[in-house]
């Protein structure tokens, strides 16, 4: 049940550049949610409105049951519980790691401090900052200076976590040496993440929940996995259309290396490296990755194949089909791309029990 | 003979000193608010500080005189000590320094202030810096250079001060007789052995200031590489 203790809920209205400004979304209070959208469709102006960095007479801002900005009031910056990571680091180059790193933390060690809040010795393990602390920022790389920088901006005790496309200023490789540091923090700490994108690849690995922005406005807003699945939006429509949800280690075989997963019904057997039993896995499947039979397979190399039943099916192009699928008896939905030939030949149709064999699942984590 | 000399220097470098102290407190205000308002009439204001740039000093200094002289509001503060008026009087050289050298210590400390740009004041608004801690903490150290430039730019102008200096000071002997006042007095009187002191001091003085500033240039131009 959704109450204002647990939702985040903004509104802004206003002039945008060349467009206007009209945005309006309720998300969850915890976990990560994305807003993503092309460049310039306004998602930085709504993280930068939540901030109180820029202020737009017509806005509202509740976070968590604390009015931030109504029609009478408006909390300036430095009042707002929150962590801010720019795009650029933006390190105070004045300051050494330690110093940047230390700057928003309370100088008094606050005695109501709940557990959720993390100290300088397990943000600096958290993110690998050990080993910078004494160095001056102009000494660091891109990667080590953006991890200083959310590093800072956890060690405020933030109640809410504000990132601003944090990798888009970085190359291919560091940004792979910087996400499965966001991913534990995903993991290790309850505070909610507003995570900036246009990168979906990004959010297929953080997001638990979606918020789609286009000119200024939101488009739709949910949880990841049900916009990615739905056929109406763009996602599912795309090129590189896959759902991606959250999974549970249930076993490993070591004799074949491979990881048993519950995904909240199905089991999916991945080739992963070792994890315990109960740990979490963050699961995406390329919808040209499923392919669908009516009869159950035989004599396939195949390792995941699901019974399950079509929800939709929605032109794509003009040769493909994408299907949305339901597995039997429950579980997360699924995307599947065949040709409309295919989808003729087979006479797909909703409501019709289907086998989705899924060639290839990537797990986010490792 | 050389206590002669010795006092004109002291009483120019105490009121350089004073001046670039009070600039530095006068001036840092104003060059904040320069850098930072978004007021449409701020360029005017800019323009008043950066005047002595082209006035003649003696213009200025016949403006001070009036300002700081019996009849005008000087004259009116210095009644409240007993005293008749503020020219003349060391006080009053410091107040008319203080106005001649304010644009060589606003402009550069405007500057430094406009180049650290919005984002480190952001950043430090969102890690809960209040406006005030920001500035101590995050724009005052950035702008450092700026300061240092300001602060000798505004000493070395305000010990090479004198038309201002003569018309408002005129030529009191450690009162208000500064260095390029006591130079003139000795070429005047035909003492040129000791405007020669003063007046060669004066080149050596220049030459490490400007060292000096070009040292403090090229050394933020490396750390800000």
């Amino acid at each position: 049940m959704s109450t204002p203790e647990n939702t985040i809920s903004v509104a802004f209205r206003g002039p945008l550049g060349r467009f206007r400004l009209d945005a309006a979304f309720t998300a969850p209070a915890r976990g990560v949610t994305a807003l993503f959208g092309p460049s310039g469709c306004g998602k930085t102006t709504v993280l930068r409105c939540i901030a109180g960095l820029q202020r737009l007479a017509d806005g509202r801002c509740d976070v968590a049951g604390d009015v931030w900005q109504d029609g009478t009031s408006f909390l300036p910056p430095h009042r707002r519980p929150i962590g801010y990571v720019f795009q650029e680091a933006s390190l105070f180059p004045h300051l050494s790691v330690r110093k940047n790193l230390l700057y928003g933390a309370p100088r008094r060690p606050d005695p109501a401090a709940n557990g959720n809040a993390v100290g300088f010795d397990e943000v600096a393990e958290l993110l690998g900052l050990a080993k910078l602390l004494d160095r001056s920022p102009s000494n660091l790389s891109g990667g080590e200076r953006q991890r200083v920088a959310v590093g800072r901006a956890l060690l405020s005790r933030p109640k809410l976590l504000l990132m601003d496309e944090p990798l888009s200023a970085l190359d291919r490789l560091t940004k792979d040496e910087i996400l499965p540091f966001l991913e534990r923090l995903h993991d290790r700490l309850s505070m909610p993440i507003l995570y900036v994108s246009h990168d979906m690849s990004e959010v297929e690995r953080l997001a638990d929940h979606l918020v789609l922005m286009q000119g200024g406005r939101v488009t739709a807003s949910g949880p990841l996995a049900a916009l990615q699945s739905d056929p109406a939006l763009p996602l599912a429509g795309s090129r590189d259309a896959a759902v991606s949800f959250d999974a549970t280690v249930e076993r490993f075989d070591a004799v074949d290396g491979l990881l048993t997963l519950d995904a909240g019904g199905p089991r999916l057997l991945i080739p992963a490296a070792p994890a315990a039993p109960g740990a979490r896995r963050r699961v995406r499947i390329a919808a040209g990755d499923v392919s669908l039979t009516l009869e159950p397979p035989r004599g396939t190399s195949i390792l995941n194949i699901l019974p399950a039943k079509i929800v939709s099916l929605s032109a794509v192009g003009h040769h493909e089909v994408i299907v949305v699928l339901a597995p039997e008896p429950t579980g997360p939905r699924l995307l599947a791309r065949v040709t409309r030939r295919s989808a003729a030949a087979l006479a797909l149709a909703a409501g019709q029990p289907v086998h989705a064999q899924i060639k290839g699942v990537s797990l986010a984590m490792e | 003979m050389t206590a002669d000399l010795w006092q004109p220097v002291r009483l120019t470098i105490e009121l350089a000193s004073f001046t670039t102290l009070v600039l530095l407190i006068v001036g840092t205000p104003i060059a904040w608010w320069l850098a930072r308002s978004k007021a449409w009439w701020k360029e005017a204001v800019a323009t008043l500080v950066a005047m002595p740039l082209v006035l003649p000093p003696t213009v200025l200094g016949f403006y001070l005189l009036v300002v700081l002289g019996p009849d005008g509001p000087g004259g009116a503060l210095a009644s409240l000590w007993g005293a008749r008026t503020l020219a003349f009087t060391f006080e009053g050289l410091v107040l008319g320094s203080v106005v001649y050298s304010m644009p060589f210590v606003v402009q550069p400390i405007r500057n430094a202030f406009q180049a650290i740009g919005d984002r480190p004041l952001e950043v430090a608004a969102t890690l809960r810096a209040s406006p005030r801690r920001a500035f101590w903490t995050v724009a005052v150290p950035l702008a450092t250079p700026g300061f240092l430039t300001g602060a000798v730019l505004g000493f070395a102008h305000t010990v090479g001060e004198f038309g201002v200096v003569l018309m408002i000071g005129g030529n009191i002997p450690g009162k208000t007789k500064v260095l390029s006042v006591a130079i003139y007095d000795y070429v005047e009187t035909s003492r040129w052995y000791e405007a020669n002191i003063l007046a060669g001091g004066m080149v050596v003085f220049a030459f490490a200031v400007v060292l000096s500033m070009m040292l403090i240039e090229k050394r933020v131009a490396r750390a800000g590489a």
